[in-house]
């Protein structure tokens, strides 16, 4: 009785499988198909009918948009610097905490916290540091550093969303990177230190290497939230002055439901799936060619 | 790793890293100070200790941000959105674990592979399919969508750690005569508890502090999340820095405390799922 076994094992796959699949479908898969053939489009998003324009779109982007080019610069740009100093200071942090100091979890807790809070809350409050308490802090300390028009134009913007992204990523890359360091074998460290080599040596040819699996995730992990940045964006900067700070998806948020080019917003947000993907795919091969070495 | 020797070295290493601490607080600090002051002592001096401590900001705030309200659709939001996608994910990361064939490889490959795929990419057509099904301008429809994106990435969690459970028990479950509904509920799930854990604290870190989304599909005040509500705040009310700041700490407050209550699940949990993930 074939019939019945199979029968009954597709009955528990519908039921066990069935409702996730259907959600799936029906609210990330179908939409994304959607967005590849809206982007061949005029579709504004209201009328029923979306007109085919083949690839017109995607010429119009990297011809006529000089803005969403800029904003993919902006981005790009964001993306390295905060990839570099979030996990250089997640990485110090950690080693810093794995030293068996009398504060670890006080620390350890303070340096996580900004992570916790919406990214909007924060973009919030640093407006409010760099307004009305780096002027203060200016006053109090006479540092020009406190006395710049922070936020008022494109490199004080562009530096005021570094920091405050670094503030708030940094302590998160931290505990990934203490998970690690306590995984190191002690007895090897024990080991090196007897052969004679010293910190600076036993970080770069011990303990890097063998944390090489945690630097990948954090790298990666750095590298895509720092590229589809958009709350602290937008609570920030708000993309000014004169969309000097503008990131890719804020930009593709503005054209789809600011300009009603719904069909011009999905060719912008096809090609950011395809450069997301293609960097992150490489991150990923290149480091992950490193974790095989050893 | 070693010098477990607590040296002058550690002890000025532990300074050092205080002061970093300090500074990394500092901004917090300062909004919390401010937002009990005067409308001109913050603007006039704000790195300064308050010349009287006021608490009508936050009386002010609470009103114009109708509080309550939007605390109660966060917490609506948020606990009905896990409740969903762990049931519906938990259920089919075991059956697709437990079930031998390339059927069930493919179905996993397609939810794994679409954890690529970033929010900004399917958030256009997702608008207009949500509209279709009337999931727009609802709390409940705001939770249904969160179903569908929370869903792959929590399979992917479970997954993990179902390959990971012996399935003696449930054998011996199945010759006891266990149903499968019985056998999941009353043996599988209890025993998949710590993956529970990570996923709930993962999903309702992103889920509470979500704002794109919520503002995509919310368009009424009275249904606004505490994100929500915090943009359209400063909308309104822009610079007036007094009611602002009060407003940013109440904003906080709620996940703070749970935080600190239980921060070294949420440590452990985030952890656990980035270095899966």
């Amino acid at each position: 009785m074939p019939g019945r076994n199979t029968r009954i094992k597709l009955f528990h796959d519908a039921v066990f499988i069935g409702p996730a699949l259907l959600f799936f479908i029906t609210l990330t898969l179908l939409p994304f198909l959607f967005g590849f053939y809206y982007s061949l489009t005029s579709w504004n998003g209201v009328s029923g009918n979306a007109e085919w324009v083949g690839l017109d779109n995607f010429v119009r982007l990297f011809t006529q948009d000089d803005r969403f080019l800029r904003s993919f610069w902006f981005t790009f740009r964001f993306m390295m610097i905060s990839l570099l100093l979030s996990n250089l200071i997640g990485f110090g942090f950690a080693l810093a905490l794995t030293r068996h100091l009398k504060l670890t979890n006080v620390l350890r807790v303070s340096f996580f916290m900004p992570n916790i809070l919406a990214g909007l809350l924060l973009g919030f409050i640093w407006q409010f540091i760099f307004l009305r308490g780096f002027p203060s802090l200016g006053n109090m300390t006479g540092w020009s550093f406190f006395k710049l028009s922070w936020l008022g134009d494109a490199s004080t913007g562009f530096w005021g969303m570094v920091i405050v992204f670094v503030w708030q990523i940094s302590g998160y890359l931290m505990v990934i990177y203490i998970s690690a360091l306590q995984n190191v074998d002690s007895s090897i460290m024990e080991a090196a230190r007897i052969d004679g080599a010293g910190g600076f040596r036993s970080l770069t040819r011990i303990i890097l290497p063998l944390i090489m699996p945690s630097i990948t995730v954090c790298l990666f992990l750095s590298l895509s939230i720092s590229f589809k940045v958009f709350d602290l964006n937008l609570s920030l900067t708000n993309g000014g002055p004169f969309h000097s700070t503008e990131s890719v998806t804020m930009n593709i948020y503005n054209e789809a439901f600011q300009n009603n080019r719904y069909g011009l917003g999905s060719a912008k947000a096809v090609i950011f799936f395809l450069v997301v993907s293609a960097i992150t795919l490489l991150q990923v091969t290149l480091t992950k060619r490193r974790e095989v070495q050893m | 790793m070693v010098g477990n020797r607590y040296s002058w070295k550690t002890l000025l290493l532990e300074l050092a890293i205080v002061v970093c601490a300090l500074v990394f607080l500092y901004p917090l600090y300062l909004v919390v100070l401010n937002s009990f002051k005067l409308f001109p002592d913050i603007m006039s001096r704000s790195a300064n200790w308050p010349e009287a401590f006021i608490t009508d900001n936050y009386v002010r705030a609470w009103k114009a941000t109708n509080f309550p309200n939007v605390l109660f659709n966060s917490a609506f939001v948020t606990v009905l959105s896990n409740a969903g996608i762990v049931l519906l994910s938990s259920m089919a990361a075991w059956r697709l674990a437990r079930r031998a064939g390339r059927g069930s490889q493919i179905v996993l490959l397609l939810f794994v592979s679409s954890m690529v795929i970033p929010f900004q990419s399917i958030m256009i057509p997702l608008m207009q399919i949500g509209g279709k099904l009337e999931l727009i301008g609802s709390l409940p429809g705001l939770v249904v969508l969160y179903f569908g994106l929370g869903a792959p990435f929590t399979i992917f969690l479970y997954h993990g750690f179902v390959k990971s459970v012996p399935t003696e028990i449930e054998e011996s479950a199945i010759i006891d005569g266990c149903g499968m509904q019985g056998l999941f509920w009353k043996i599988v799930f209890p025993l998949l508890k710590p993956i529970t854990m990570t996923a709930v604290i993962l999903n309702s870190l992103w889920i509470w502090n979500d704002f794109l989304l919520p503002v995509m599909v919310l368009h009424q005040a009275k249904m606004y999340t505490i994100p929500l509500a915090l943009y359209s705040f400063f909308a309104q009310y822009a610079k007036q820095w007094d009611m602002a700041l009060a407003t940013l700490v109440m904003s906080m407050t709620p996940i703070v405390a749970l935080f600190l209550g239980l921060q070294r699940f949420i440590i452990r949990g985030i952890t656990a799922g980035s270095v899966k993930g």
